[in-house]
């Protein structure tokens, strides 16, 4: 995207949420840990599409790259990934309600 | 207007945190399909045995504690000490090593504005950033807009900054990446002859070392 044309900077910012810390702070973990690197981070970003950047928040992008790599380095399976989703949404209709199982 | 959660314009004005941030409306509101999804591969990870909780509230306790005081304290320190301006310059992870802060396994690159030449920083591909030095990098740099136009019109950019550049200083545009990354050395400022390490600390912002500002005046 570097070169493209683009319309004035937007200098709004916002305090970063826990859980996009915490996606932040599972990204380090992951790299220290070799489970993938940056690079994989990535490649997963790039292959999202240019509309995935309108489309979707920072750390949305970064969670959505993490879990792509994890699932690529069979860390679990899309199974259990759905399975513990679908519980996690069952705990409650708040974040804070839903963190911990 | 309807309804959308991946709406990527949902900042709220009305509403300032603490820290002169507006709160963003997905803090608070109902349970998002990424928040699902964050905590569900967390909980998967612990389970596994990769990462403990612990792990998690240690780094971003660390992240927290990083902010633009660290890179700010490593330009004092190279404006009062010429030797140490020289091995910030020749190796500024290793110099920023030797003050106490962790720069992990990265390249860190310092560059030096002058009279002449003004640095600026940016990452075309994401958001690459000397965090162990400033903290995470602001909203901006991370937009579509920044990362675009900054390397295609920086005096423009930077005129969006309140930085009006006259046009016999160069501009130089460094593209980061992940493994490389940059700081800007910005120039010490007129008339700070009288003030000690710490108090020159304190003129140097955030945005002087991404090069979108100058240092504060004394």
């Amino acid at each position: 995207m570097g070169g493209q044309a683009a319309g004035p900077v937007p200098m709004q910012g916002h305090d970063f949420a826990l859980w996009e810390k915490r996606i932040d702070a599972m990204m380090v973990l992951c790299g220290q840990k070799g489970l993938f690197t940056v690079d994989g981070l990535r490649r997963a970003l790039e292959d999202m599409g240019e509309d995935a950047f309108e489309k979707h928040s920072y750390y949305e992008r970064w969670i959505a790259a993490v879990n792509q790599n994890l699932l690529e380095a069979g860390v679990y399976s899309l199974e259990e990934l759905a399975t513990r989703m679908e519980a996690v949404a069952a705990r409650g209709p708040t974040y804070a309600e839903a963190q911990d199982g | 207007m309807p309804h959308d959660h991946h709406d990527h314009d949902h900042f709220h004005h009305e509403g300032m945190s603490p820290s002169g941030h507006p709160y963003r409306a997905d803090n608070d509101g109902p349970l998002t399909y990424w928040q699902r999804m964050e905590i569900a591969v967390r909980e998967l990870l612990v389970e596994k045995g990769l990462i403990t909780p612990a792990e998690i509230a240690a780094q971003i306790e660390a992240m927290d504690a990083r902010s633009p005081a660290n890179g700010a304290a490593v330009v004092a320190r190279a404006w009062v000490d010429p030797d140490f301006k020289a091995r910030l310059l020749a190796d500024a992870s290793a110099a920023s090593r030797e003050m106490g802060f962790d720069i992990g396994p990265l390249h860190l690159i310092a560059v030096e504005n002058t009279a002449q030449t003004h640095n600026l920083i940016v990452c075309t591909l994401c958001s690459c950033y000397p965090r162990n030095l400033l903290g995470l990098p602001p909203d901006w740099y991370k937009t579509r807009e920044y990362r675009s136009r900054a390397v295609r019109e920086p005096r423009a950019v930077l005129r969006e900054f309140g930085l009006d550049l006259p046009d016999d200083v160069t501009v130089r545009v460094h593209d980061s990446t992940a493994d490389m990354r940059y700081i800007v050395l910005p120039a010490r400022p007129q008339g700070t002859e009288g003030l000690d390490e710490a108090q020159l600390a304190s003129l140097v912002t955030r945005d002087s070392m991404i090069g979108t500002g100058l240092p504060r005046k004394p």
